[in-house]
């Protein structure tokens, strides 16, 4: 009697993660779904024009420019990434591994606020001296973002690189491969399903950050043409606006947050299946 | 004498494999009934039913009766409460992460029993029955952890004791253990039937010879036989009993 | 390139690259800390920590957002370890996996991918506006609980599936029922390995910029029951830094920040390790 009721009431519990993913995913939709219907799916999505005040809500812009620098980020982030976490499962002394990846893994607790304001300090003037501009910039959102993601796609990927077996390794060496052909031809095709999750996954971070990139990207509105241009994202549309935003203007930034929740969604599901299928 | 289990037309299945088939046995008060048998050969499933561990498989399908002093397990007795009477201690003896004492005390503490200095003495008497009193006495409260596989084993023995049990069941204690520790666990046992029915399995077929009353010889999923240890060790009715003793096969 | 007739040239070629990449990267982050310790350590003193916010930050201390991080953060975490806890013994203890195990690991996944400004705008609309909590505390700490939920799910459940199965059978062939057994021989023993979770989570939560400003508010007093708004560490920093109130004291702010994180976090850590090698 007493076991049923634990037992019913533990149910309870265990169905809070998916109420509250349904009440989170019902809110945003409620709040944003109908700009669609009142602007039209496509003027809102393909429009470019956003000036709240004048009634225009085209979110073109912050789509190209999330996609601008997270592709950025991840072509910056993801060689340097799987380069480090290679060389600390298959070549690295272990006693450094043991050191580095706890290191690393406690720098990913950094706020992502304390990022951005580096990048203020340090990145822009760079790139502000090097490559001209402003400095608040695509190019310096991108290596931000990077930085961010780097401890994510490292922490994986190591996972599961090291979770392939000593025996493939030892079986291709013994065939006379050299260490590095081992590493290429036979752990990380093993590792390949693990080594692509942790890269969506560290896609899904860049393009969900926020905070980091308000600080440095500049936030003009409208579709950077170079990497030293100025860019809004679609997380950053939402923050910078949310605070006073009324009626149809708070409608569109929820309308963005539904573009924004697509996407990583997207995401999510696609690094679900591909770890769940090994 | 006494009966204390009545096992009518048992069938075990674990989904669509047969684990035990068509058993049909007495158990006696007071006595040590060995279950010896190769592996697979159903013994363990069918230790597992006597206490309804079996049911934290949710593959197994149990059919047939077992009657304990009369009344059927699966239907008049609730399932804590036939787990009180009937005891178990396990193949390699897993004490749980806290102290010796608060091991012992574990199962009477689940069951209501609260009073400091009932459970102090509780300990005692379990500790001296299983013979580990001496052993232990200064260090009741440091981990179990800490002791050798031998007293760990006895201590999971007293464990059992200590929920005052009718009945104790044993899956191959001694698997794990070394000669000594052995000697030591079986001496307790034998002096245990003086107050408790003893069922236990083995694959140890000589253990069985010195210590239990009765043997029960289990092969591919059925009882073979089942009488004085004495008849079974020298003149089995069965033919595959013989060669098992004899270590013929298994 | 591994047609070369000299495979291990190429190999040392690969091996040295390799070793600067990880070093670089190393340097990276190393020099993050370092640059924020070095501008920032000056300015944290006794005063900045116990003083008032004055003139917007510009001058004065931190102490209502020290005070304002801490209430969070604790009430968040208090609000989702039983909701967390108890889901994974539901998953572990509970159930066979099923469709609804499934959909419920993946309800957690999901929510955990979503980013922290969807949490700030649900918390928004839900507790600010719906439910008429205004920016206060409760409502920044339901939100941040939301959000942590998943990790304390997803380390709970972990800890609890590496407690022996023979503890189980123990205490139930001692006559337990299956919430005895959980409480007396199975959550004792995963305990460290749910704290690490909840510790990683307060972590996150004492971080956390986006899912906060919406839902705590800014407001620069001490905080005097769960219905006011605050300003913690992160998003006064990020006001400081952002409005360029003042740099100086935007550094000192930073560095109690992290700080105060990479502590947190050496302490998850060096708990999990010990639970790590006890376990085995």
């Amino acid at each position: 009697m007493k076991e049923k009721l634990i037992q019913k009431s533990l149910f309870l519990i265990a169905t809070s993660a998916i109420s509250i993913l349904v009440l989170i995913t019902f809110f945003i939709f409620k709040e944003g779904s109908p700009l669609f219907l009142k602007k039209g799916f496509f003027s809102v999505v393909f429009g470019s024009d956003w000036s709240p005040i004048e009634g225009h809500f085209g979110v073109w812009p912050f789509i190209v420019g999330s996609i601008w620098v997270t592709v950025g980020a991840l072509v910056l982030g993801v060689p340097l990434a799987l380069a480090c976490s290679i060389f600390l499962v298959e070549f690295a002394p272990k006693k450094l591994r043991l050191w580095v990846k706890p290191a690393i893994e406690l720098l990913a607790g950094i706020p992502s606020v304390v990022y951005g304001f580096i990048g203020v300090v340090i990145l822009v003037p760079l790139i502000r001296v090097y490559f001209g501009g402003t400095g608040f910039s695509v190019l310096a959102s991108s290596v931000v973002l990077a930085i961010m993601i780097l401890p994510t796609i490292i922490g994986i990927s190591m996972d599961s690189l090291s979770a392939v077996p000593p025996s493939y390794r030892e079986g291709s060496l013994a065939l006379g491969a050299t260490p590095w052909q081992t590493v290429y031809r036979v752990v990380l095709p093993a590792a390949r399903s693990g080594v692509l999750a942790s890269v969506i996954l560290g896609m899904g971070r860049a393009i969900g950050e926020t905070m980091a990139v308000i600080m440095v990207a500049g936030n003009a509105v409208r579709i950077p043409g170079a990497l030293t241009d100025s860019v809004r994202t679609l997380t950053s549309n939402i923050a910078l606006e949310m605070g006073y935003a009324i009626g149809d203007h708070r409608m569109a930034l929820f309308a963005t947050g539904i573009i924004l929740f697509g996407f990583i969604m997207v995401l999510n599901i696609s690094a679900n299946l591909l770890t769940r299928k090994k | 004498m006494n009966k204390k289990f009545t096992i009518r037309d048992l069938n075990i299945r674990y989904d669509h494999q047969v684990a035990l088939s068509d058993c049909n046995m007495d158990v006696f008060a007071n006595e040590i009934l060995g279950v010896i048998g190769p592996s697979n050969s159903g013994k363990t499933s069918f230790l597992r039913t006597l206490n309804r561990m079996i049911d934290l498989n949710n593959q197994a399908v149990v059919e047939g009766e077992v009657l304990m002093d009369g009344k059927d397990v699966f239907i008049d007795l609730s399932v804590e409460d036939l787990r009180k009477r009937v005891g178990m201690v396990f193949a390699s003896p897993i004490c749980l992460p806290m102290s010796i004492y608060e091991n012992i005390v574990y199962g009477p503490r689940r069951h209501g029993r609260r009073k400091k200095d009932e459970l102090d003495s509780l300990v005692e008497e379990s500790l001296k029955a299983s013979f580990l009193w001496d052993e232990v006495k200064n260090r009741l409260h440091t981990s179990a952890l800490r002791l050798s596989g031998g007293q760990q084993q006895r201590l999971c023995i007293a464990r059992s004791l200590a929920n005052d049990p009718e009945v104790i069941l044993f899956d191959e204690p001694c698997s794990g253990l070394d000669p000594i520790s052995t000697a030591k666990v079986e001496e307790a046992l034998v002096e245990l039937k003086q107050k408790y029915t003893i069922i236990f399995v083995t694959n140890n077929v000589k253990q069985a010879a010195r210590i239990s009353d009765r043997v029960a010889f289990f092969l591919m999923s059925q009882l073979i036989e089942l009488d004085q240890t004495q008849t079974i060790f020298t003149s089995p009715n069965d033919k595959r009993t013989e060669d098992y003793v004899s270590g013929r096969f298994g | 390139m591994l047609k070369l007739h000299q495979p291990l040239l190429v190999d040392k070629a690969v091996k040295v690259l390799f070793w600067a990449l990880t070093f670089f990267t190393l340097i990276i982050l190393f020099f993050i800390l370092g640059f924020l310790l070095k501008k920032g350590l000056p300015v944290v003193s006794w005063e900045f920590l116990t003083q008032p916010i004055r003139d917007m930050g510009k001058s004065g201390g931190i102490f209502p957002s020290i005070i304002g991080t801490i209430y969070l953060t604790l009430l968040g975490v208090v609000l989702a370890t039983p909701l967390g806890v108890g889901t994974a013994i539901y998953l572990v203890e509970y159930t066979r996996e099923s469709r609804m195990t499934r959909a419920i690991r993946f309800g957690a996944d999901c929510l955990a991918g979503i980013p922290s400004i969807i949490f700030g705008m649900f918390g928004f609309v839900f507790f600010v506006i719906t439910l008429k909590m205004g920016w206060s505390l409760i409502s920044g700490a339901l939100t941040i609980a939301f959000m942590v939920l998943p990790t304390i799910i997803r380390t709970a459940e972990e800890a609890l599936k590496s407690v022996p199965q023979g503890y189980r059978e123990v205490s139930f062939s001692l006559g337990s029922g299956k919430w005895q057994t959980v409480l007396h021989a199975v959550l004792p023993r995963a305990l460290p390995g749910i704290l690490t979770g909840v510790v990683l989570s307060i972590g996150r939560c004492v971080g956390e910029t986006a899912a906060v400003i919406f839902t705590a508010g800014s407001a620069l007093g001490l905080p005097l029951s769960i219905f006011d708004s605050t300003r913690t560490l992160s998003v006064h920093f990020y006001i400081l830094a952002r409005e360029g109130i003042s740099m100086e004291n935007a550094y000192g702010t930073a560095v109690v920040l992290v700080l105060s994180i990479l502590l947190i976090n050496i302490f998850a850590y060096t708990l999990m390790n010990r639970y790590i090698s006890k376990n085995s």
